[in-house]
């Protein structure tokens, strides 16, 4: 795990930024060749989608990654955060203009299509925490900001949920999502029951 | 060895006549897309012809590519590419057809005892899949109405139920309780009976490939496409509405009609409008039209019946 720390310690973030953000255009450029498939639209859609989740996923497996196993990436939290952020706007904005395109169909399915309306939900809830992503931010709200950035937590069980929702039939790769991020919430509720727990018998 | 059907039709043949036959027309504009150079001078005349008739509608047919590689056919897996992937493992020949329920004459019919009897021809159809995405189809195959004459509808049956081929040693999708296998679907009997109903046993001049449901499968152009079974064993008459697949799973988004309703949204995508498949990624929605366009054909079938309860 040394080891692993130690690469990982000379891996600069800016490597992690662009090497996360290729896929975005490389898929793009897929779908506008036939690379896609003969429905380039909802293979782009779905592609951003299942990285945005993907990503998610990592961002809530960085803390106890490092507490559990030793390993961390703690210092490629907001990329990964942020590029989570990337490929949900990316999928957004598939989803609103090639895919549906009409506004009042738009508006029409947000608010009357339930995994739209989750979507779009876990959508706002990460609005604010992608704004105040910045080191400035960090400083000024202080011990706010931890509690800001929990929205993380809501965002996640909304965005796989989405994915839950929207799949025909009884399939397994979504559950798979949603399981994982249930799995890695309840690590965090008993790691910090944990933490009391042992600041407790300090006192 | 059985001896299997192939067809000898190409689209240069067949698509004026079912441009003729379904009164629609075909735009001429078809260069770059390969059919052009199909389509004879003859042919282009007698497109300009349908045309001068005051025909409604462009149908514009899919490319071989595009129908046989984007297919949902869940035994084989959940993706669009699965079907194309897998479905070349399922085994169509022998193939057998179980008819039974009500009929005069019951048992397995041969795949080649049914070809050996119905009479074959071209239908271009609209395809319109659940998922609000469409294409446009070039099958060949015959009418149910003359295979279920053959087996000789009892007095009384009043639907028409029919079952996939459930076989998990060569359908990974299966595997997984996706849907409760075999896949099954229904029709009435004036549905099954209706001239636009086709049992298909090929497109575009070719035998039908595995992952759009060889050797024959049901296709009813004015329903959702899920209600066109595919690969075909078994066809029951029965005078109960039978149970149908996706009805089962979950009959609050699928009804057991299923017609093409711009008007009647499903519970998690408005039906309003389709995607044609085809088009890149820049391509314009375009209005979903009631009945699949079949409307003035199939409409009466549904007189003095609420659309939006009867789904």
């Amino acid at each position: 795990m040394a080891f692993a720390n130690q690469l990982i310690r000379r891996l600069p973030v800016w490597a992690v930024y662009l090497l996360g953000a290729l896929p975005a255009p490389w898929l793009f450029y897929l779908g506008l060749t036939g690379g896609l498939g003969v429905e380039p639209v909802k293979a782009l859609e779905h592609k951003y989608g299942e990285l945005a989740l993907q990503l998610l996923i990592l961002t809530l497996a960085i803390s106890p990654l490092r507490r559990l196993l030793g390993l961390n990436l703690l210092k490629f939290r907001r990329a990964a955060g942020l590029l989570c952020f990337f490929y949900v706007l990316c999928h957004l904005l598939v989803w609103l203009v090639l895919d549906v395109q009409i506004l009042g169909q738009i508006l029409t399915d947000i608010a009357k299509r339930p995994y739209i309306t989750i979507g779009m939900g876990a959508f706002v809830l990460m609005l604010p925490l992608a704004l105040t992503s910045s080191n400035l931010a960090v400083r000024k709200l202080g011990r706010a900001w931890s509690r800001l950035h929990r929205l993380t937590y809501a965002a996640a069980v909304l965005g796989a949920a989405h994915y839950v929702m929207l799949s025909k039939g009884f399939q397994i790769e979504p559950l798979i999502y949603l399981g994982l991020v249930l799995f890695l919430l309840a690590l965090r509720l008993a790691g910090s029951r944990w933490l009391r727990q042992a600041a407790g018998v300090g006192v | 060895m059985a001896r299997r059907w192939t067809n000898k039709l190409t689209l240069a043949d067949a698509t004026p006549q079912a441009a003729f036959w379904n009164r629609r027309r075909i735009m001429a504009g078809l260069a770059g897309s390969g059919l052009a150079a199909a389509l004879g001078s003859q042919a282009q005349a007698e497109l300009a012809q349908a045309e001068q008739a005051g025909a409604d509608q462009v149908l514009e047919p899919n490319t071989w590519e595009e129908v046989t590689s984007y297919c949902n056919f869940y035994e084989f897996g959940t993706g669009k590419g699965d079907p194309s992937e897998y479905a070349g493992r399922m085994t169509t020949d022998p193939w057998s057809v179980a008819i039974d329920g009500m009929v005069d004459k019951p048992g397995e019919y041969s795949f080649e005892q049914i070809l050996g009897e119905m009479t074959l021809e071209e239908r271009i159809y609209r395809f319109r899949c659940v998922e609000a995405w469409s294409m446009v189809v070039p099958w060949q195959g015959f009418e149910l109405a003359d295979l279920l004459t053959l087996a000789g509808v009892q007095e009384g049956a009043k639907y028409v139920a029919f079952e996939t081929l459930y076989r998990p040693s060569e359908m990974p999708g299966t595997a997984y309780k996706v849907l409760d296998w075999p896949y099954r679907e229904g029709l009435r009997l004036d549905e099954a009976m209706h001239p636009l109903t086709i049992m298909a046993t090929g497109v575009f001049g070719q035998p039908l490939p595995n992952q759009n449901g060889a050797p024959l499968r049901l296709v009813v152009p004015w329903k959702y496409g899920f209600k066109s079974i595919k690969s075909v064993v078994r066809i029951t008459l029965t005078d109960q509405e039978p149970p149908t697949s996706w009805n089962m799973a979950n009959p609050r988004e699928y009804g057991f009609y299923s017609n093409v309703n711009p008007d009647v949204s499903h519970p998690r995508w408005s039906q309003a409008s389709e995607r044609r498949i085809g088009g890149g990624l820049f391509a314009r929605r375009q209005p979903t039209l009631m009945f699949n366009g079949y409307e003035a054909e199939v409409a009466a079938l549904y007189e003095g019946m609420d659309l939006s309860e009867y789904f």
